[in-house]
């Protein structure tokens, strides 16, 4: 299972980029394997602000739906819109065109409680 | 309780299945995907354990009467070598199952029925023994293994298998292969051509033989989910979602599969006022017009404003790609072409009454 070194996660299995204060966040390798053939994601709407924990979107495979949560709090700032009409970029590119929403983080000091790669690999092995 | 294993679990599992617990059952959701599994059934053949599913053996000369009396079809029609689909109802016309009898004999019948339901069945069945009959019953559900075949390239798998051609739909034979013996239906659960094949052992070797030379032949191990989706695209109700005790088979539409002209049945006299005074409900399929989330059962149904109903089954339609259900709504409302909307997460999507099936081939 690909778990690229440059990136922190959450025990829901989603994933955060951070860069310039601006979260990127999307759903691990792990999560997509087992959520299976992707077919419908809803995605939150720019302007939208979550807590960390919060859903954030619903991602839905031919068999159930399946809650995303953010991993950090703030406002979401753009969403992917790609994904409406590709659902399966989930399946297919996970942590690259699946990426799910950007959110600008309103607390950085809860990027500490998230998993290092090494401590996710571990906790998904 | 634990799930009960299939004689194949192990075969699932080194094939990669994603076991679920069904009905008390551990199966296979799927092994590389729905999607993929959907459409194999749908342009070559795909593979299915349904070994969960019961087998009851009924004989006797009091056989064909007693199950007249509880069976909605027509069973004294049925000649040897054919079968059909029947109901089973509670007193008040409600379904306590759906279930397909074969006749393997002059007075010996196969019947498979939905394996949430085979104590039940069995039961029920027993306790409506007349007394002082010559009726043999047997519950051999433990006995048995099963396979399902469907797709267009199963005439081809079945000559591979059987080294003859396919008979038609409707018919069953008995079968005799190194790995064992029992019967062949020619019928199925997904709209395409195909049969099921029920190879009476308790061994799971045996079970594996079988299952190995089907998909040899050239057929993809399917699992319930695409198993789920194909038969809703032709609108074939499950029991236990489309189907209950407190739904008669002429709400389900299932009219076709009733005899409300032979000798009484059980749950006949509620059939017969249904029809004189007209249903209140119907089980309508309903199709989502543009983009929406996959349907799901339990999804509330509007006409405007008001609720109307909710979804039975639902899922996303691999050939339409559009969300599909199935709902029981108030009679006026339930034709083709009615708008209505589901309401998915707050929100509600359009859809519109459609004639059944959902699917037909190209």
């Amino acid at each position: 299972m690909n778990v690229p070194d440059t990136l922190l996660y959450s025990e829901s299995h989603e994933w955060v980029l951070v860069e310039n204060g601006i979260g990127t966040v999307g759903i691990t390798d792990h999560a997509q394997n087992e959520l299976t053939d992707i077919v419908y994601a809803d995605i939150p709407a720019p302007g939208k602000t979550l807590s960390a924990g919060e859903t954030a979107a619903v991602v839905e495979s031919v068999k159930a739906a399946s809650d995303i949560y953010t991993p950090v709090s703030g406002e979401v700032i753009e969403s992917n819109s790609a994904l409406e009409s590709q659902p399966a970029l989930l399946n297919t590119d996970p942590f690259g065109d699946g990426w799910i929403f950007k959110i600008r983080l309103s607390d950085p000091s809860e990027l500490d409680k998230l998993k290092t790669p090494d401590a996710y690999r571990s906790m998904i092995s | 309780m634990p799930p009960k294993k299939t004689l194949l679990s192990d075969a699932h599992q080194a094939l990669g299945g994603r076991m679920v617990d069904f009905a008390g059952w551990l199966m296979p959701v799927q092994y590389a995907g729905i999607l993929q599994e959907h459409q194999a059934v749908r342009s070559s053949a795909g593979a299915f354990d349904i070994s969960h599913m019961g087998e009851f053996f009924v004989s006797g000369s009091g056989a064909l009467p007693w199950m007249e009396s509880l069976f909605t079809n027509k069973l004294s029609s049925l000649e040897i070598g054919r079968c059909q689909y029947t109901l089973m109802l509670n007193e008040s016309g409600g379904v306590i199952d759906d279930l397909i009898a074969y006749r393997i004999g002059e007075q010996e019948y196969l019947l498979i029925v939905n394996a949430s339901k085979i104590d039940e069945d069995a039961a029920w069945l027993r306790e409506h023994l007349p007394p002082d009959s010559d009726i043999a019953f047997s519950d051999a559900s433990d006995l048995f293994a099963a396979v399902a075949v469907q797709g267009p390239d199963s005439p081809a798998i079945y000559e591979k298998l059987f080294a003859r051609p396919m008979p038609a739909k409707n018919c069953v034979e008995p079968f005799s292969l190194p790995c064992g013996n029992g019967w062949l239906g020619i019928t199925g659960y997904t709209g395409e051509a195909g049969f099921e094949i029920f190879l009476e052992t308790s061994d799971a070797s045996s079970a594996e033989t079988l299952w190995k030379s089907v998909l040899d032949a050239g057929a993809t191990p399917c699992g319930l989910g695409a198993r789920d989706t194909l038969r809703l695209e032709m609108c074939y109700p499950l029991n236990g979602s489309d189907l209950s005790p407190s739904t008669s088979p002429l709400e389900a539409g299932l009219g076709f599969f009733v005899d409300l002209e032979k000798d009484p049945f059980c749950g006949r006299d509620t059939l017969l006022s249904q029809k004189q005074n007209g249903l209140q409900k119907r089980l309508a399929a309903l199709l989502v017009e543009g983009k929406a989330p996959p349907l799901r059962p339990h999804y509330p149904v509007f006409s405007g404003e008001t609720q109307i109903g909710e979804t039975t089954s639902g899922a996303l339609s691999p050939s339409l790609n559009s969300g599909i259900a199935m709902a029981y709504l108030p009679a006026e409302l339930a034709k083709i072409g009615t708008e209505v909307s589901v309401e998915i997460r707050g929100k509600k999507f359009p859809a519109r009454i459609v004639r059944k099936p959902f699917y037909t081939r190209p």
